[in-house]
């Protein structure tokens, strides 16, 4: 019986590349890993937005009318909805002029029960020190 | 010796990141080390069939394929493969498609993870 903490940590602004969607694909994606381990295994991913990247984490995403494409915002929401922890970095916000209100705070209405957590980067840094794996994007 | 599992991300063009990939990968293989590979994003662009050499370009598929034959495990993901078009009868033989969620499974047993490149 084995589990992985993993970190998904996302630098890079959102639709400019495909890094931040690849992220979440990925870490939503762990959902249905189980299929593919052995009994008792388990993985445990946590998405941290840093640098330019906590734009994803940005609310109000127009990327269907935009772009015809799910929203990167949707993704965040699904994340929530799975009770995968989604977690912001609180310097970087601040850096680009963003307040808690200008972000993707819950998923009430998709019925999430966990919020998005602004953190500082000593958090961000302190969970990367105890991860297994750290899966930069 | 240790289990190491390379996500990579990069383009076949445009950046030398995909050839730091499978010069590590190399390394580690001659090292001892059990390498698998996951192709996503671009990436997956890798695993098709019918790649011409030219020498603008980083051309690997002779180093890819060379690891595979020393034990490599290389897989594409599929639903990036699917969206750029190609299919499962357009893939290399001895590369492994599978979804997001496998891959997420080979991380409880690797013993490192490392994850290479992205635009």
């Amino acid at each position: 019986m084995a589990e992985a903490k993993l970190l998904f940590v996302v630098q890079r602004p959102p639709y400019k590349n495909e890094n931040p969607r690849l992220a979440l694909t990925h870490a939503i994606a762990s959902q249905t890993a189980e299929i593919y381990m052995d009994d008792g295994d388990a993985v445990i991913p946590i998405v941290a937005f840093v640098g330019d990247g906590v734009l994803n984490a940005v609310k109000g995403q127009k990327a269907m009318e935009t772009y015809g494409v799910t929203s990167t915002e949707m993704h965040i929401k699904t994340s929530l909805l799975i009770d995968m922890p989604i977690w912001v970095c609180k310097e970087d916000m601040e850096r680009l002029g963003l307040t808690e209100d200008m972000m993707i705070q819950d998923a009430e209405e998709l019925g999430a029960e966990i919020k998005t957590t602004f953190v500082s980067y000593a958090d961000i840094q302190k969970e990367m020190e105890q991860t297994n794996h750290l899966l930069f994007f | 010796m240790g289990d190491l599992t390379m996500g990579i991300f990069p383009s076949l063009v445009g950046s030398m990141s995909l050839d730091f990939a499978f010069k590590l990968g190399e390394a580690a293989v001659e090292k001892g080390h059990k390498v698998n590979l996951w192709l996503s994003g671009n990436a997956v662009m890798m695993a098709k069939k019918g790649q011409k050499a030219f020498k603008d370009y980083s051309h690997n598929q002779k180093r890819m394929l060379g690891l595979i034959e020393k034990g490599t495990e290389v897989t594409a993901c599929e639903a990036c493969a699917e969206a750029r078009g190609y299919h499962k009868e357009d893939t290399l033989e001895g590369v492994k498609r599978h979804s997001m969620d496998w891959y997420l499974a080979k991380t409880v047993k690797t013993d490192r993870l490392l994850h290479i490149g992205g635009e």
